[in-house]
């Protein structure tokens, strides 16, 4: 694996900078939306998107799908998703205004009605690890090379299906599957530790048989490092668990559980375009 | 339309038995030669739902899930993302454990997956309410963008699952568990949204599906006995249901049975009420569980106990003509046999 040049890494700034502007833009335009879990995972999905994913097929439901493929699983970060994908060109940047609004294919969570390349339909936590796992089910059939990464939250893995996936994943020796946990250490009305405990979520996911690393979630050179595919073991799956912060780059979002589900209003707006210009 | 159905006999004069559940098996497997797009999923329940027999024909592309329905649910529809046929198959009771993953990421995008589940209904049997789902009917017909299929027999079990797997979009599939009478043959065609006419009549509409439908034959035969010519029609598809064919028969008849091995709140008689409450109403008698879970016994015995054999769809039709409001003038049926009492008016009944 060849480490991420000095370019690289500064056009992955640049990049994360970006979508980090759009998810505070559309989600104070919309008035709604989950700004909080958005930042925290937009370094990780800016890795992905730069180094690991492509959309070379219009509809991600084309039978021979070569491109990687990528599952929102924490669906309610849908706007750090549209953001990624308006920056894949897969759709309009203009778009991201309507996030929200009637008949919008930027749906209030992803929506493969509304937006084919939204991967599967999330919003319900737990659901978006399991289609996965059937992408990755399907990409062994079919002997294919494909690899399908899924974000989860750390809250979402209070949901049983999600250990039913992790069970099962192993049991299946998917190691094109690779999961990653953003975990920001905050859920919707409290602390991760002070709702349902999870900690420590490396270890559970190595009891479960999985190839399993801790890293900075806001380091591109750890990012970049856990998903090379020289960190996957045969026949076993891979579990990165990413340690980032809520609301990060935006200094009044930070560890602030407010911005969980509530955006910057127009004052605030402001302040966040600025520090992230 | 059909011609009129009896019960298959052998020459001994014995019905034939097949529980629907094994054929669902046998053609699943021989189904998996010709498309190779179809995978199986299992719940570890596959000697039960006989799905094991296209795990051991095709063992790559039959993939156990273990006892993890949700999961399983997800799986398929990740399978058919990636453009395979999946069939999830486990018992009713275990699938609407999954309801709200077949619904988000199933139905929701309208995904190319079969749920065919086995065991519904009360007359499961000895195995006692946790296995005994009354209730599914209603929860999948409820949602948008699935097809609801509910096969009377083995072979049109067989052509019900061709149908599934040949239509594009989520399909729900019931079967019970008991082997029931064959009435169809191997020459009738199935077709997702056609209700079957399975025998004419004059004076009384009984619509019954799934298992119940053998018993409803055997009702109307009584019921011809005693002068009323009944008109049965199996629904085999509760959705989309075929608003023509229940239209055209209850403007004839003017009364309505329907029957169900299902809770009445919101099954398949709820949806015949939803549209002849709207277009046409008619006295509706509904045999079906009365808001009641059901208990171990014999599939006999629970029939019997819950109301659904063929002498409680006697009763409910006998209800349902008297309620009709505007007696039609007496109607001569076909004597079949010398012994048939002469005709009398509907409502002395």
């Amino acid at each position: 694996m060849t480490p991420l040049t000095s370019k690289q890494k500064l056009n992955l700034k640049i990049v994360s900078k970006k979508l980090r502007q759009a998810v505070v833009t559309m989600t104070s335009a919309a008035s709604a939306g989950h700004p909080g879990g958005s930042l925290s995972c937009i370094d990780i999905l800016t890795l992905l998107s730069e180094r690991h994913l492509t959309f070379t097929t219009k509809s991600s439901r084309s039978k021979h799908h070569l491109d990687n493929l990528f599952v929102l699983s924490k669906g309610h970060a849908a706007p750090a998703l549209y953001a990624m994908l308006a920056h894949k060109q897969v759709i309009s940047p203009t778009q991201l205004k309507s996030f929200r609004q009637l008949g919008s294919p930027l749906q209030g969570h992803p929506d493969l009605r509304f937006l084919p390349q939204a991967g599967s339909c999330t919003g319900s936590l737990g659901q978006g690890l399991s289609v996965a796992l059937g992408m990755a089910l399907g990409a062994k059939l079919r002997n294919s090379a494909q690899r399908i990464f899924a974000l989860v939250g750390d809250g979402e893995i209070n949901e049983g299906m999600v250990w039913e996936a992790t069970l099962t994943a192993a049991h299946h020796q998917l190691d094109n599957l690779t999961v990653i946990i953003d975990h920001n250490g905050f859920q919707q009305t409290g602390t991760t530790s002070q709702i349902l405990n999870t900690d420590p979520i490396e270890t559970k996911f190595q009891a479960f048989n999985w190839t399993t690393f801790g890293i900075n979630g806001h380091d591109f050179d750890q990012i970049n490092w856990a998903l090379d595919p020289d960190r996957v073991v045969p026949n076993r799956p891979t579990a990165i668990v990413a340690y980032t912060t809520k609301g990060k780059g935006v200094s009044f979002m930070e560890g602030d559980i407010a911005f969980h589900g509530t955006p910057a209003n127009s004052n605030q707006l402001k302040q966040a375009l600025n520090e992230l210009k | 339309m059909s011609s009129s159905k009896t019960k298959t006999t052998r020459p001994n004069g014995h019905t034939r038995l097949i529980a629907p559940r094994v054929t669902f098996g046998e053609t699943l497997a021989r189904l998996g030669t010709k498309n190779r797009r179809l995978v199986v999923l299992d719940a570890d329940l596959s000697t039960s739902t006989k799905t094991s027999l296209f795990r051991d024909r095709f063992p790559n592309r039959f993939f156990q899930m273990g006892i993890a329905e949700q999961n399983m649910v997800g799986a398929a529809a990740g399978l058919s993302l990636q453009g395979f046929i999946p069939i999830v198959s486990t018992f009713a009771a275990f699938a609407t454990r999954a309801w709200e993953q077949f619904r988000l990421s199933v139905a929701v995008p309208k995904l190319n997956v079969k749920l065919v589940v086995t065991h519904a209904g009360v007359t499961v049997g000895a195995d006692g309410v946790s296995a005994q789902m009354t209730e599914d009917i209603a929860l999948m017909r409820t949602l948008p963008h699935v097809t609801v299929l509910s096969p009377a027999d083995a072979i049109e079990t067989s052509s019900a699952l061709v149908s599934a797997i040949n239509h594009i979009g989520p399909v729900y599939l019931r079967l019970g568990r008991p082997a029931v009478p064959v009435i169809h043959s191997s020459r009738d065609k199935f077709r997702i949204g056609r209700a079957e006419v399975l025998s004419p009549g004059t004076d009384v509409t009984l619509i019954a599906t799934g298992l119940m439908v053998a018993p409803t034959l055997t009702a109307a035969h009584k019921l011809k006995t005693q002068g009323v010519s009944s008109e049965v029609i199996n629904l085999s598809t509760i959705k989309p249901l075929d608003h023509r064919t229940i239209l055209k028969s209850v403007s004839r008849t003017q009364a309505v049975v329907t029957a169900e091995d299902h809770q009445q709140a919101g099954g398949m008689g709820s949806a015949v009420a939803e549209l002849l409450a709207q277009n046409l109403p008619s006295p509706i008698e509904m045999v079906a569980l009365d808001d009641t879970f059901g208990q171990s016994g014999t599939s006999e015995e629970l029939a019997a106990k819950f109301g659904l054999t063929p002498q409680h769809i006697i009763t409910a039709a006998t209800k349902a003509l008297s309620r009709k409001t505007n007696p039609l003038p007496s109607r001569k049926s076909t004597p079949a046999k010398p012994s048939q009492t002469s005709l009398t008016n509907q409502a002395s009944l």
